[in-house]
């Protein structure tokens, strides 16, 4: 009986969590959010205040959209705007707020082999890294280990997830009129963080987005080198998903959860949070 | 840069500081797969019984079947659960994407075959006088399996650490079916995944220690009950 017990102990209180309270609101967020920090820093506050529990799920942009598309969120807080308006149109959200901006930024080895650093705006500054990369600083062997070519081995290191970085990404490089692709363009279809440290390891250019930077500062060895272009702008939305057609979804935890990020107090949570005295991501609609 | 020192380092720490956040993490892995393997075994150890013991069309193919799907990628059952346990799928009125149960779900589909296929070695290599003593005895079928399984007890006990082997360490459809939820559905493997992207390794190095802790206790504990006669399982 006592080992029953003690079984029950350990299967029990776990299997009670698993049924979802009506208090509970589902978030899908994108990585860059989670990974810097933001998210666990602000929602405490949220949970406390509301009485409700916040399940938050880290994906990338497309595939947030896409669990809320399906209804396995209440509410998803992503950043491309062209997706989120054509999410808007074929009526899978039922409201938008944007909520918080920061800025993407080209980091690169510091020598900078491709001259990005010179560049006047953001799409010279691709155009210049895609011209070294094409150039044939880096090659592969037939083994896939790079060829040390001294400093020239210019590499880029992308997403390549459909995320809200990698659509900016692509976006750039159509504005510096570039096909991206060979040896020296690499997909690496993982979260933000991962493809930073990615990067740092192959001494690679990527694009990142700024809260994702300074959470990793110390971590990264890479140095910043384009940025405050308006093209770089990256601007945060949170939809709560149309219960006209999820209709299990909850619609008013996730209403109270969008209410509360663009109130007075989340919004004085955002730009709270900071790394090393630095704000990551700064308040849209109560700007300080 | 954490070396790999450091990083072990902290992980200690972590580990004997009773970390509240990484024993949670603990806790969540062991529970949903021993809750997997618990429900898993009972049908897994009777059916491998039938296919040790039956007769009917079709046996070897079945056979050829579990051990087939030995090799199923995590993530294929993942996928697969992931669309029908969707709102949107079939089974979405059931609510169960994004909970612990999906990851049971998940890991019962992953150990269901190791527990038939080396539970069908472990009872075919057992003694066949066994099941007929007990049936010249008169006990009935079910009674006479259980004397059976009785005989073979630690070949089968072989077969439920590898199969919960498998699950605790399984990745792939923890992540996709569970979400890697804070205080809900994040465990051992997910966590590591997450901390490793996130470039914090000593929580990483932390839990996958108390993973090989786990692998080497259970492995000691089958070699003891055996009494020395078995070398390791997993």
């Amino acid at each position: 009986m006592k080992k029953l017990r003690a079984l029950a102990m350990v299967l029990l209180p776990p299997a009670m969590a698993t049924v979802a309270a009506a208090d509970t609101v589902r978030l899908a967020v994108t990585t860059s959010t989670d990974n810097s920090g933001l998210i666990q820093a602000v929602l405490p506050e949220f949970e406390r205040s509301a009485g409700i529990r916040v399940q938050v799920i880290a994906a990338g942009t497309g595939r947030a959209l896409q669990i809320g598309r399906r209804g396995d969120a209440d509410a998803i807080l992503v950043h491309a705007r062209d997706l989120e308006l054509a999410f808007m149109e074929s009526g899978h959200g039922a409201h938008r707020r944007e909520v918080m901006f920061n800025d993407f930024i080209l980091a690169g080895p510091a020598a900078d082999p491709a001259g990005a650093r010179d560049a006047a705006t953001a799409a010279d500054a691709f155009a210049a890294v895609a011209a070294a990369g094409e150039g044939g600083g880096a090659r592969v062997e037939s083994d896939g280990t790079d060829v040390e070519d001294g400093d020239s081995a210019v590499i880029f290191v992308s997403r390549g997830d459909q995320s809200g970085t990698h659509r900016r990404e692509l976006k750039l490089w159509r504005a510096a009129s570039v096909a991206p692709g060979g040896d020296w363009y690499r997909e690496a279809g993982q979260g933000m963080g991962k493809v930073l440290l990615i990067a740092s390891e192959l001494g690679a250019y990527v694009l990142v987005d700024r809260g994702t930077w300074l959470a990793y500062r110390g971590r990264a060895a890479l140095a910043v080198l384009a940025e405050g272009d308006a093209a770089l702008r990256n601007v945060y939305s949170v939809i709560t998903v149309n219960p006209q057609k999820n209709p299990h979804v909850n619609n008013k935890g996730a209403r109270k959860l969008v209410d509360w990020l663009t109130s007075r107090a989340g919004q004085r949570a955002i730009g709270g949070f900071r790394i090393q005295g630095e704000v990551l991501f700064h308040p849209l609609v109560h700007p300080r | 840069m954490n070396t790999l020192g450091e990083a072990t380092l902290h992980a200690f720490q972590l580990l004997f500081t009773g970390d509240a956040g990484l024993w949670e993490i603990v806790a969540i892995s062991f529970s949903v797969s021993l809750r997997a393997v618990l429900i898993a075994t009972p049908p897994a150890f009777v059916l491998a019984f039938v296919l040790a013991y039956g007769f009917f069309p079709g046996r070897r193919v079945l056979i050829s079947v579990f051990h087939a799907l030995l090799a199923l990628p995590a993530v294929v059952v993942g996928l697969l659960l992931y669309i029908l346990l969707s709102r949107s799928g079939p089974l979405g009125e059931w609510k169960l994407l994004f909970t612990q149960w999906a990851m049971v779900a998940g890991q019962i589909a992953l150990s269901f075959p190791i527990l038939v296929a080396f539970g069908h070695a472990a009872i075919a290599a057992g003694d066949r006088r066994a099941w007929e003593t007990a049936s010249t005895l008169g006990a009935s079928p079910a009674r006479a399996m259980l004397t059976l399984m009785f005989e073979v007890r630690f070949g089968l006990l072989a077969a439920l650490v590898a199969a919960f082997g498998r699950v605790v360490a399984e990745v792939g459809c923890s992540m996709m079916v569970g979400g890697n939820i804070l205080h809900f559905t994040r465990n051992i493997p997910t966590a590591i995944a997450l901390e490793t992207s996130k470039g914090s390794f000593a929580q990483g190095i932390a839990l996958g220690m108390v993973l090989m802790a786990l692998a080497l206790g259970l492995n000691f504990a089958v070699a003891m009950l055996r009494g020395g006669r078995g070398g390791a399982v997993v």
